[in-house]
């Protein structure tokens, strides 16, 4: 592409990312989750990897970092949901909540401000499924763009 | 013209099935709404999340989004399958 457009794709690609990683992090205060928010990023890879060529972005950006990014994210996630086993309870048990350690400030019934602090293990289940779905759906553009490249040439 | 029929006739079945499930179904006042009740009352104590749709979603039915990361695992998997790098001398089979 044209250097203007790679020019706004510098621009754009950190506030697409702090976007995406706000909505990840915010996931269980405001509308939005680790899904939203991966997804949001992938559309920021998708940017960087449109407005500069194929060949340019795989020099730099090898599809086995992706993967192996989405693979920590969804083998995070169920360890994270297994770790509740540690704590005596059973599968997906929210054991960090209220917990007064990380992510475990009690939250009251009603309408309140929101604390960041919050949450137990759903921020954690946030953050893993979110790095999955940003490794997964950029992935999914790197491949399909090489396969155009393969069949033009 | 048999096209013509076709598209009327399904058109009109499908504004009839609409029709009838609009003037039949009543929006707004669901019949049960027990677990509605529990997930507002107690959602955000058992879980300590303030936004009850990511409660239900990673805490009360973790399992569900489990399968979803799966699916999308295995969705990535299949298009890395299809875009693979060929082999030296390897060939589609169908072209």
């Amino acid at each position: 592409m044209s250097r203007i457009v790679r020019t706004g794709a510098d621009f754009l690609y950190p506030a697409i990312l702090i976007f995406g990683l706000y909505i990840v992090a915010h996931g269980h205060l405001t509308p939005g989750g680790g899904f939203q928010g991966g997804a949001v990023i992938a559309t920021g890879g998708a940017l960087v990897i449109v407005a500069y060529s194929y060949t340019e972005v795989s020099e730099w950006l090898s599809g086995k970092v992706l993967m192996g990014q989405e693979v920590i994210g969804l083998v995070g996630f169920i360890g994270v949901a297994l770790l509740a086993f540690a704590f005596g309870q059973v599968f997906f048990f929210n054991y960090l909540n209220a917990s007064g350690s990380l992510f475990g400030i009690p939250v009251p019934y009603g309408i309140n401000a929101g604390e960041l602090n919050t949450g137990g293990f759903v921020p954690l289940m946030n953050f893993s499924v979110g790095c999955e779905v940003w490794g997964g759906l950029t992935l999914v553009i790197l491949y399909m763009l090489s396969g155009i490249r393969r069949e033009e040439s | 013209m048999k096209k013509t029929v076709v598209l009327i006739g399904s058109l009109l079945i499908l504004s009839a099935f609409l029709g009838v499930m609009a003037l039949t179904l009543t929006f707004g006042a669901p019949k049960m709404t027990d677990m509605d009740d529990y997930f507002l009352r107690f959602g955000q104590e058992q879980t300590g999340t303030n936004n009850q749709c990511t409660s239900v979603t990673f805490d009360f039915r973790g399992f569900d989004t489990l399968g979803e990361s799966t699916v999308l695992f295995c969705a990535v998997i299949g298009v890395s399958l299809i875009f693979r790098k060929m082999q030296a001398g390897e060939e589609y089979e169908n072209e």
